[in-house]
C-alpha cells in the first residue's frame, strides 16, 4: 500500500493549481463577506449617514431591546416548531406507504414530488392565490359545506401557520425520498423475524424501522431547523411580512432593515446572529454524521 | 383450512384495495395545485371570480398567455433564468471536480485543513453574505447584472457542497488507475480529462441538477441586485408580475405556468435521477 502511493506521490504544484480556483473564489465570494458582515455589524454603516463610525456592540445591545427582534425572533421559533414534528409525521407515513414497490408507485412519488421542483416564488403565489379570503380554492370548499373560511393570510395568528403549510407541502417530497433510502437499507430478515414473533405492523414501525433509520430523521430534521431559519420567499410572496409584522422572520428583517431602510450596520448583525446559529446547526451535524457513518455503510 | 386461506387472501386484496386508495387521495391532493393554475390560467377573468367556481375552463382562452408576453417580456425572463442556472452549473462541475479529484487522488500539504476550510462555505449561505456582496458589487457597477448572480452559487454553497460531493467520489475510484497514467506518462491534467472525469459523469450529473435547481430557484439575490426589468429572472419577474396583476388570478396563473412547464417538462423526462440527486444533496448536504 505504501509503495504503491509513493509511486503517484506528492504533487503539491498540481494539488495547489486544481483547488486554487475554487479556494480563491470560496475566500472572496464567502469567507471576506462573512468577516465584513461581522465588521459591518460593528458600524453604524447606513445610507443617510455620511461619517460611518465603529459602535462596538452598539447594533447588539440595540437588538436585544427591540420588539420587533424579539417577535422576529419568535415568529421564526414558531415557523421551526411547526414544521419540524409534522414534515416528520408526514414524511414518515408517506414513506412507509410509498416505499414498497407496486405497481404505480413511480407515479404516487412522482405526486408528491412534484412541489419539489417547483420554484418557491411559483408556489408561494400559486398557495397566496388558493387562500384567498373571496374566491380562494379553500375557503369556496369550505363554503360548500358551510363554514365560512377565515382571512387564512391577513390574519396575525394564522399567516405563519400558513407560511408552514405551504413550505412543508413543498417539501415532503423530498424527504419522503430520502426515508425511503434509509428504509429499504434496512435489512428485511429484522421484519421477517419479528412477524414470526407475530408483530404486528405498527410494532415493527416503532421497533425496527424508527430506531434503524434514526440518522436520516435527524438529518432531515437538522435540514429542516436550517431551511427554517433562512425562509424567506415564501413569507414575501404569501404575506410580504404582513398583515402588519405578524409574519416577519429572520431573512425578511435582515431585507427589510438592509434593502428598504439600508440600515446595513444593524442588519448585519441579525445576519451575524443567523450565521451562528447555522455554524452550531451545522457542526452537530457533521459531528452526528461522522459518529453514524458505519451506520451509513 | 381453505376457508381461512380463503379468508386471508380476502383481507389482503382488501388492504391492497385501500393502500390503493389512500396513494390515490394523496396523489389527488398533492397534484390539485398544479390542475388550479393551469386551468385558472386557460379562463377568463369573470370566471375566475365565479361562485361556485368553474372547474374546467369553460369558455377555454389562450388570452392570458397573450397578454403575459404583452405586458412583461417573459421570454427574457426565461432566458436570464435559463442561462443563469446554466452558467452556475457548468462553473460549480469546474472547480469543484478540479477541487475534488485534488483532495481525493493528489497528496500536498495541508490538504485536509484546506478541504475543511472550503467544505465551511456550506455555512455561509447567501442570506448572510448578502449584505456585503451588495456593497461590494455596487460599488464595482455590477449590482445591476448577473455576475453576482452567477459567480455567487459558483463559490458559495453550491461550489463547497460539489467539492465534498465530488471528493467522496472520487476517493472510490481505484488509484492503480492513476498510476497507470502516471506510467504512460500522464500529466494529473491529462489523467483528470481522460479518466476521472468520464468515470464521473452520474456524479456530475447529481451536481448539475442540484446547482441548476438553486440557481433556477434563487429569489433573495435577484430581488437584492436586480432593478432594470430586463435582467431579472423568471421568479423575480413573476413575483412582480403578481403584484402589479393583483387579484386578476387568470393572468397571475398564467405567468406562474409558463415559469413552471419547463422545469416540469425536464423532470417528467428523468423524474429517478431528479429525486435520486436531490435526496443525496439532502443527506450529504
Amino acid at each position: 500500500m505504501r509503495s504503491k502511493s509513493k509511486l503517484y506521490g506528492k504533487d503539491p504544484l498540481w494539488g495547489h493549481t486544481f483547488i486554487s480556483p475554487m479556494l480563491i473564489g470560496f475566500i472572496v465570494i464567502s469567507l471576506l463577506p462573512i468577516i465584513a458582515t461581522f465588521f459591518i455589524s460593528l458600524t453604524d454603516w447606513a445610507l443617510l449617514n455620511n461619517k460611518v463610525e465603529f459602535i462596538g456592540f452598539e447594533n447588539y445591545k440595540k437588538l436585544f431591546s427591540d420588539p420587533l427582534f424579539y417577535k422576529v425572533t419568535k415568529n421564526t421559533l414558531l415557523f421551526t416548531v411547526l414544521l419540524i414534528p409534522s414534515n416528520l409525521v408526514l414524511c414518515l407515513g408517506l414513506a412507509s406507504l410509498l416505499k414498497r414497490n407496486f405497481k404505480g408507485v413511480g407515479f404516487f412519488r412522482t405526486a408528491v414530488f412534484t412541489p419539489v421542483i417547483t420554484t418557491v416564488v411559483v408556489w408561494g403565489i400559486l398557495w397566496k392565490y388558493i387562500f384567498q379570503t373571496d374566491n380562494g380554492l379553500v375557503n369556496t370548499l369550505l363554503s360548500m359545506i358551510d363554514i365560512k373560511g377565515p382571512q387564512w393570510l391577513y390574519n396575525a395568528k394564522l399567516a405563519i401557520p400558513v407560511a408552514v403549510f405551504v413550505t412543508l407541502v413543498k417539501g415532503l417530497g423530498l424527504n419522503m425520498v430520502i426515508f425511503i433510502g434509509a428504509m429499504k437499507d434496512v435489512p428485511d430478515m429484522y421484519y421477517e423475524a419479528s412477524e414470526i414473533d407475530g408483530a404486528s405492523k405498527l410494532r415493527q414501525f416503532f421497533s425496527i424501522t424508527l430506531p434503524s433509520i434514526a440518522p436520516s430523521i435527524f438529518l432531515v430534521t437538522i435540514i429542516t431547523i436550517i431551511g427554517s431559519l433562512k425562509v424567506f420567499a415564501q413569507i414575501d410572496t404569501l404575506t410580504e411580512g404582513g398583515p402588519g409584522t405578524s409574519s416577519f422572520v429572520f431573512v425578511y428583517y435582515i431585507y427589510q432593515q438592509a434593502f428598504k431602510y439600508y440600515n446595513f450596520g444593524y442588519a448585519s448583525s441579525i445576519s451575524a446572529i443567523l450565521f451562528a446559529i447555522i455554524v452550531v446547526l451545522t457542526l452537530i451535524q457533521w459531528k452526528m454524521r461522522k459518529r453514524w457513518v458505519y451506520h451509513e455503510n | 383450512m381453505r376457508i381461512d386461506s380463503e379468508r386471508a387472501r380476502r383481507t389482503k386484496k382488501r388492504k391492497k384495495i385501500v393502500h390503493y386508495l389512500v396513494c390515490s387521495i394523496i396523489a389527488v391532493i398533492m397534484l390539485f395545485p398544479f390542475y388550479w393554475m393551469l386551468t385558472t390560467s386557460l379562463k377568463t377573468y369573470s370566471n375566475v371570480m365565479k361562485f361556485p367556481p368553474q372547474w374546467w375552463p369553460d369558455p377555454f382562452t389562450l388570452d392570458n398567455y397573450i397578454e403575459l408576453f404583452s405586458r412583461h417580456p417573459f421570454l427574457t425572463y426565461l432566458w436570464n433564468s435559463v442561462y443563469i442556472a446554466a452558467l452556475v452549473s457548468l462553473g460549480v462541475v469546474f472547480v469543484s471536480s478540479l477541487a475534488g479529484y485534488a483532495f481525493a487522488k493528489i497528496r500536498f500539504k495541508g490538504s485536509n485543513f484546506l478541504f475543511l476550510v472550503i467544505l465551511s462555505g456550506m455555512m455561509m449561505p447567501i442570506e448572510v453574505t448578502i449584505i456585503p456582496l451588495f456593497l461590494a458589487l455596487s460599488e464595482m457597477n455590477l449590482a445591476n447584472s448577473h455576475f453576482g448572480l452567477i459567480i455567487q452559487p459558483i463559490f458559495g454553497y453550491c461550489g463547497a457542497f460539489g467539492t465534498f460531493l465530488m471528493r467522496q467520489f472520487f476517493i472510490t475510484v481505484p488509484t492503480e488507475l492513476i498510476e497507470a497514467g502516471k506510467i504512460d506518462g500522464a500529466s494529473h491534467l491529462r489523467i483528470f480529462n481522460k479518466i476521472m472525469l468520464p468515470l464521473a459523469s452520474s456524479t456530475i450529473a447529481t451536481l448539475v441538477i442540484f446547482s441548476f435547481l438553486q440557481s433556477w430557484n434563487d429569489y433573495l439575490m435577484p430581488l437584492v441586485l436586480l432593478n432594470d426589468s430586463r435582467t431579472y429572472t423568471l421568479p423575480l419577474g413573476l413575483k412582480l408580475f403578481a403584484s402589479e396583476m393583483g387579484v386578476e388570478w387568470n393572468l397571475v396563473m398564467a405567468g406562474a405556468t409558463f415559469s413552471t412547464l419547463p422545469m416540469m417538462i425536464v423532470f417528467f423526462f428523468s423524474q429517478r435521477k431528479f429525486m435520486e440527486s436531490l435526496a443525496m444533496a439532502g443527506i450529504k448536504g
